[in-house]
């Protein structure tokens, strides 16, 4: 089977959270069909080197799979949080779009499922 | 099935004014118990609050406490809809006060309005039982505030309170709290105080599960962002939730903005810590049983934990920022050298002025600032033409060396790049937060009816 190289938001959708010096990112993907590919292609290492320049002290995984989603932790890259970031944005709002940014193989049928779940979702709007 | 609705008017200090009154014209509608939340107590907010009630007896609570409640007070006082909100933050007396002025100004009869305190560990955190996860920390404490959770919130409903205002508590609890006084939930019942946490936690930053936060243009589209409508969750006794939003609004409620929402902020999704609750979102289903209508299900509750967070706010020093921009034919290499020229400049400004130190960082905007860390190599492949903001940002514990940091671009305009223009500049003190947990047994929540 032909695998396509996309960007993560091709396929996913994301949000980030923070406390303190840590932030979470959800990362859901568009349909059932692309979270094997969220398992396969969006790991702990990975996501890690992502954030190398920001020197994470760890990088925590959780799956779930009834919400086609991982949730990822990722320790002490907000340069203290919020309240001691002299960066533009110490909550780290933006960093969900960092890790959309992460290229992933799509087998090819599965970025179609994609494309047509996030196609009928335009249409219904 | 007995059901309440619960309306969502402000998800954060600085959200929208005009969200509250459709939502509660909405829940009006529908028909039958309703109750309207706000929340809008961020970390840092209390502290705020505290350090404004020093110079000012009567201040100290959500500066847009009488905005946000102004539009709907006598709606909700004429159709038995209960207000409750956390933006009593420093000074809850004060805001309930403030409310019963504001109920006279409108004409109306004087509300039934309690306030919940208690949060204040200022005088508990010499116990030997705090624990201290990232260390006790020195320098002066602002404030310090435990998360209560629910339960004082039912019992201020339960003494027939119209209004009930709150200090630091946990976010979800404004709506587990009427759930708890509608249903009769005990403190053991796990699951249904777990649905009630995870309704809590859906409506809590508002707009976020109805299309704020959310929108990608053509990948995920929101209908009228100009206008987004907030939540409202429709909980029944035996713990079922749909989420969806007031009429005649903008934004939605689909299966992304729930799920996206579910996660927000949580790290180990099988254990969310509340003060009621350890609730576990691992098996939770979501199913779209009409446009803007979300039931979510399978919310399971554990034990809650042995303590209470409560979030020290420190005196943090003083934040001095300073923006300058370079645009046309060659403005990345003038950006770049402001950058330099400021690094230069910031460096020898740390001993001479006041001995402090000064952290500092230079972001070159529209290269790359917020995904990078500023010793990074970037902005490699961006063009050297195009419009580009040079940001320094300088922390110290004095003022005016973060102000001499902060004039170092404003000096720009004269000593720098040719074509620099645009400079703002401004200086800001800063709060540190920490956080201890208190065993919950030495905090005791109290419930007054004021007036």
């Amino acid at each position: 089977m032909s695998n396509v190289i996309v960007p993560l938001h091709a396929i996913a959708h994301a949000r980030t959270g923070d406390k303190g010096n840590r932030i979470n990112c959800a990362v859901i993907a568009y349909a059932p069909e692309a979270f094997p590919v969220l398992l396969a292609e969006v790991t702990e290492a990975r996501i890690a080197s992502l954030f190398a320049h920001r020197r994470p002290s760890r990088v925590v995984r959780h799956e779930l799979p009834k919400l086609h989603a991982l949730n990822l932790v990722i320790d002490d890259v907000l340069e203290g949080g919020v309240n001691g970031s002299l960066g533009l944005d110490g909550h780290g709002k933006t960093l969900s779009f960092l890790v959309l940014s992460l290229t992933v193989r799509v087998p090819a049928p599965v970025l179609a499922a994609v494309r047509a779940a996030i196609g009928a979702r335009r249409l219904s709007v | 099935m007995a059901r309440l609705l619960i309306g969502n008017g402000a998800g954060f200090s600085g959200d929208r004014l005009d969200v509250a009154l459709p939502v509660v014209r909405t829940l009006i509608a529908r028909g039958g118990k309703a109750v309207m939340t706000f929340e809008t107590l961020a970390e840092r907010t209390l502290a705020l609050g505290v350090l404004a009630r020093r110079g000012n007896a009567e201040a100290g609570f959500e500066p847009m406490l009488l905005p946000l409640l102004r539009p709907i007070l006598s709606l909700c006082l004429d159709n038995a809809i209960p207000i409750i909100g956390n933006f009593g933050a420093a000074n809850p007396r004060a805001a309930a006060a403030a409310i019963a002025r504001l109920a006279a100004e409108l004409g109306l009869r004087s509300p039934r309005i309690a306030v919940v305190e208690g949060d204040d560990v200022r005088d508990l955190l010499d116990d030997p039982g705090v624990l201290w996860p990232e260390g006790r920390p020195g320098g002066s404490i602002i404030a310090a505030n435990a998360y209560l959770g629910a339960f004082p919130i039912a019992e201020a409903l339960g003494l027939g309170a119209e209004v009930v205002v709150t200090g630091r508590i946990a976010d979800p609890a404004l709506a587990l709290g009427p759930l708890i006084h509608a249903f009769g939930w005990s403190a053991g019942a796990l699951d249904r105080l777990a649905a009630g946490t995870l309704a809590g936690h859906l409506l809590e930053c508002g707009a976020q599960v109805t299309g704020g936060y959310f929108a990608d243009p053509g990948v995920k589209d929101v209908p009228g962002m100009a206008r987004l409508g907030f939540p409202i969750a429709e909980v029944s006794d035996d713990g079922g939730i749909v989420i969806t939003k007031a009429d005649g609004t903008g934004g939605l409620v689909d299966r992304r903005t729930v799920t996206e929402q579910i996660l927000y902020e949580i790290h180990d999704p099988a254990a969310y810590l509340t003060p009621d609750v350890t609730l576990d979102v691992t098996g939770v289903t979501i199913a779209e049983e009409e446009r803007d209508r979300v039931r979510v299900a399978g919310a399971q509750g554990h034990a809650a934990p042995p303590t209470l967070k409560a979030t020290v706010s420190l005196e943090g020093g003083f934040l001095g920022e300073g923006e300058i921009s370079y645009a046309g034919p060659n403005a990345a290499a003038r950006a770049r050298l402001a950058a330099e020229t400021l690094r230069q400049r910031i460096a020898p400004a740390q001993d001479s002025i006041t001995g402090n130190t000064i952290r500092s960082r230079i972001d070159i905007l529209g290269l790359q600032a917020v995904f990078d860390s500023d010793d990074a190599a970037r902005g490699a492949n961006a063009m050297p033409d195009g419009e580009f903001r040079v940001r320094l940002a300088a922390a110290s514990p004095d003022r005016a060396a973060a102000e001499a940091a902060s004039r170092e671009v404003l000096h720009l305009y004269c000593t720098g790049p040719a074509g620099g223009g645009g400079v703002r500049i401004a200086v800001t003190p800063r709060i540190a937060t920490t956080s201890a947990l208190i065993p919950r047994a030495r905090i005791t929540p109290r419930v007054s009816l004021i007036g």
